[in-house]
């Protein structure tokens, strides 16, 4: 990382330096995953093969897809996403 | 420090261009760069000196720093890599003393005092610490990738309190910190909840976050020492499910050296010192405490006074009483006053004439603190506004004969005020039915002038249900040092 600025922690410093993630889920029993194709060639035959997988577990999925690989995912389908889903697979077929 | 930046022997002179001095000793610097072994260090432009070998540009001032340069010019004479003299400003006697006849400068005054170096100048001298020397903080750094935005990370690591916050870079907090005497690594005390030390540093950067100036530290500091007195129960209000959060009262000099807002819009936006001194003690309560809305912070709605609530009370008329004075505090000590408030109410009264009539018009607008049935189950302060507060000063009542009228015409019948009385569920206890009632504490009304000079109005700030535990839990008033 090339650091452009040094801030001081404000804190007590009881957690660590690195911010932490999300817990990850304990379980996809009633949740739904998110399944993006980012938008290259043939990644919904990817998709699709995940999303067999997920029907034969009993987990719900949704699917969605960028509109172009070369840009990050719109702020829009994000929001969908994180209003819809509690987990997602991005996913490509390269 | 990197030895290539001195000469090992021979002089350096530091100048700027923007210096008349500096310039009146151009040909003298041109003549000692005849007898060789001068370096000079140019705080401004490096192509002054003109006629010089060797000129070092030092814009970015390291040189400067690194010599505690605090005027220019400044002749130092180095040997064997150590500097062994200097001499500031231009006195003929002095650099000819120093370096010889070539230093005598032929035709110019025998002296002319130089000018403030570019590194000391104000929040200069911060930047340099912070850049080239030790800052002596002992936080940890955080750092911010160079496409990062420091305030988007500042958001991220959860420091905010919804609103941006200044990224609290080293410079930032070295010139907070100059705004008091305290030591940096002196505690002022255990914030709630996690009771987390909280050292002076911890305090001036958050101070920063906040957007507070350095002048404004011995302020800052004074309001969370009050909020940590344990009579003001900062914990249980941080806890609580109901409205209220710290409102921060100023008194005295401090108030008034820093700018703060007693006049038009005071309990509104737009100063800096007001918005700012409050908001610093949330974020000092969110960030070093652990106080976060959602955890420990239960409140139901919360209100708006819980990013910043605080204000100075208007001591422009001698004959009022100020509030610190009031609670103890020496006239003319800068005091803080902490009380647990909601939202402001505002009260409105334009009939009202004499000090009898207003009087009872506000007592009416009290008894609403809280619920109108609900009695010592919560103080109020009560800030009077220029024209009402002129209707008591033309009948000749001051601050404590307001206030006795105020707790007389706060009394009413338990009959009244009981549960179920007048087919309202909410009031006291069927046990009060034949007592006359206080509304609030002997001395749980705060009285505050402040406001602009036109409005018939006033505002009632409701307090906190804990402070129906007198002894346990009141606004708290201390000086600020």
């Amino acid at each position: 990382m090339n650091v452009a600025i040094k801030l001081r922690d404000p804190t007590a410093e009881t957690s660590p330096m690195r911010r932490a993630r999300l817990a990850p889920l304990q379980s996809l029993s009633n949740q739904t995953v998110a399944l993006m194709d980012i938008g290259k060639s043939r990644g919904a035959e990817f998709i699709d093969r995940l999303e067999s997988h997920f029907k034969a577990a009993g987990v719900a999925t949704k699917r969605y897809r960028k509109p172009t690989n070369t840009k990050v995912a719109p702020v829009d389908l994000l929001q969908k996403i994180a209003h819809e889903a509690q987990a997602a697979v991005i996913a490509l077929s390269d | 420090m990197p030895d290539y930046i001195f000469p090992n022997d021979g002089f350096v002179i530091v100048a700027k261009r923007d210096c008349p001095t500096c310039v009146l000793v151009e040909p003298v610097m041109q003549s000692l760069d005849r007898e060789g072994h001068l370096t000079v260090f140019s705080q401004d432009d490096p192509s002054f000196p003109a006629g010089v070998g060797h000129v070092v540009d030092d814009r970015g001032l390291e040189r400067s720093f690194r010599l505690n340069i605090e005027a220019v010019p400044t002749l130092i004479r180095f040997k064997d890599g150590r500097e062994v003299e200097r001499t500031v400003g231009w006195e003929r006697a002095e650099w000819t003393r120093l370096a010889g006849a070539a230093a005598a400068g032929d035709g110019l005054p025998a002296w002319q005092p130089g000018c403030g170096s570019r590194s000391v100048e104000p929040g200069v001298h911060e930047a340099l610490v912070a850049r080239y020397g030790d800052p002596g903080l002992k936080s940890r750094e955080i750092s911010v990738a160079e496409w990062d935005d420091p305030i988007e990370a500042c958001f991220e690591r959860g420091w905010s309190d919804g609103l941006p916050v200044v990224p609290p870079t080293d410079e930032r907090i070295l010139r907070m910190l100059a705004g008091t005497e305290r030591k940096p690594d002196e505690v002022v005390g255990l914030i709630p909840p996690n009771l987390a030390p909280c050292t002076v540093e911890k305090v001036a950067i958050n101070a920063v976050m906040a957007g507070c100036k350095p002048e404004y530290m011995p302020v800052v500091l004074g309001v969370l020492e009050a909020a940590l007195d344990p009579l003001f129960v900062l914990h249980g209000l941080l806890c609580t499910t109901h409205f209220s959060g710290p409102l921060v009262i100023i008194n005295g000099p401090a108030a008034r050296a820093i700018g703060m807002n007693s006049g038009v819009n005071a309990l509104g936006q737009g100063n800096r010192a007001n918005a700012t001194i409050g908001r610093a003690l949330q974020l000092i309560v969110r960030n070093v405490g652990g106080g976060l809305p959602g955890a420990i912070d239960r409140a139901t709605l919360g209100n708006p006074g819980k990013y910043t609530f605080c204000f100075a009370e208007d001591e422009s008329d001698p004959d009022w009483e100020p509030l610190s004075v009031r609670r103890g505090i020496v006239a003319g000590k800068s005091a803080v006053t902490l009380f647990h408030g909601e939202g402001v109410n505002g009260f409105i009264d334009q009939k009202s004439r004499t000090p009898e009539e207003l009087v009872r018009s506000l007592a009416m607008g009290l008894f609403g603190v809280g619920h109108p049935k609900l009695c010592l189950a919560g103080n109020a302060v009560l800030v009077l506004a220029p024209e009402h507060y002129k209707i008591f000063k033309d009948s000749g009542w001051n601050r404590r004969r307001i206030e006795d009228a105020l707790y007389q015409a706060l009394k009413r019948p338990g009959r009244e005020l009981i549960q179920g009385a007048g087919d309202v569920a909410e009031g006291l206890p069927a046990a009060m039915v034949d007592k006359m009632v206080d509304k609030f504490q002997p001395d749980g009304l705060l009285l505050v002038r402040a406001g602009g000079e036109a409005g018939l109005f006033s505002a009632i700030i409701g307090g906190w249900p804990g402070q129906s535990v007198r002894d346990e839990c009141q606004a708290v008033t201390h000086e600020i040092r």
